[in-house]
């Protein structure tokens, strides 16, 4: 069993995919990582040594920032941008979208579902 | 795509001008400025800007953590009051 950055295990796929279940390491992320460490990206995760596993660990660890501290920091930054009352702030304060996009239609993802009108009644 | 860095942050000279006088006469005074495309340099801190948003004068006082931002983004130049239908329509849910 694998256990990287916390409680995240992802095991029976590719290493350089199983990799990717962790906040904050997609595929280029997870492919520097495994060339750092020498591992070739097609062995299976359960395939790992415990010594390969550790260098994983140590190198996630000592360069990149992920899961909750990335959470965190992420968070933060919205924080701030609501605080000082900025365009975007204000923005994430009514959650719409933040970087331009229309808002005459879609962008639902933001708004969440459709809140319809009593009008029709 | 950032600005170049050898460029240094945009700043309409003008505006710097002023914002030094201010600082020098300990400015508690307004600085009234129509350049929303100014960014906020460390200079800028504590002094009061009066940024214009197309009609009028919004008032700002920056803080550290407004620099690198431009003075625009801190003046909207749009309001919104909500949908016409808005209230009535949550009012008949709730009924509901």
């Amino acid at each position: 069993m694998a256990r990287i950055a916390g409680v995240d295990i992802p095991r029976e796929k590719r290493i350089e995919i199983a990799l990717t279940y962790i906040f904050g390491v997609g595929r280029t992320l997870s492919n520097r990582i495994l060339s750092e460490a020498g591992i070739n990206p097609n062995t299976r995760t359960n395939a790992l040594s415990e010594e390969e596993v550790a260098k994983i660990r140590e190198i996630l660890e000592r360069n990149h920032k992920v899961e909750g501290d990335l959470r965190k920091e992420v968070s933060i930054n919205i924080k701030r941008l609501m605080d000082i009352g900025c365009y975007r702030g204000l923005r994430h304060r009514k959650s719409l979208p933040v970087r331009g996009q229309r808002t005459r239609t879609n962008s639902r993802t933001r708004k969440g579902p459709r809140k319809t009108s009593m009008k029709r009644k | 795509m950032a600005r170049s860095l050898s460029k240094g942050p945009y700043l309409e000279e003008k505006l710097a001008k002023k914002a030094d006088e201010a600082k020098e006469t300990k400015g508690s005074r307004v600085i009234k400025t129509w350049s929303r495309r100014s960014t906020i340099i460390p200079d800028f801190v504590g002094l009061t800007f009066a940024v214009h948003n197309g009609k009028k004068f919004i008032p700002i006082f920056v803080t550290e953590e407004m620099v690198g931002h431009k003075l625009g983004e801190f003046s909207p130049t749009r309001t919104f009051h909500g949908h016409s239908g808005d209230r009535k329509a949550k009012v008949v849910k709730k009924k509901e």
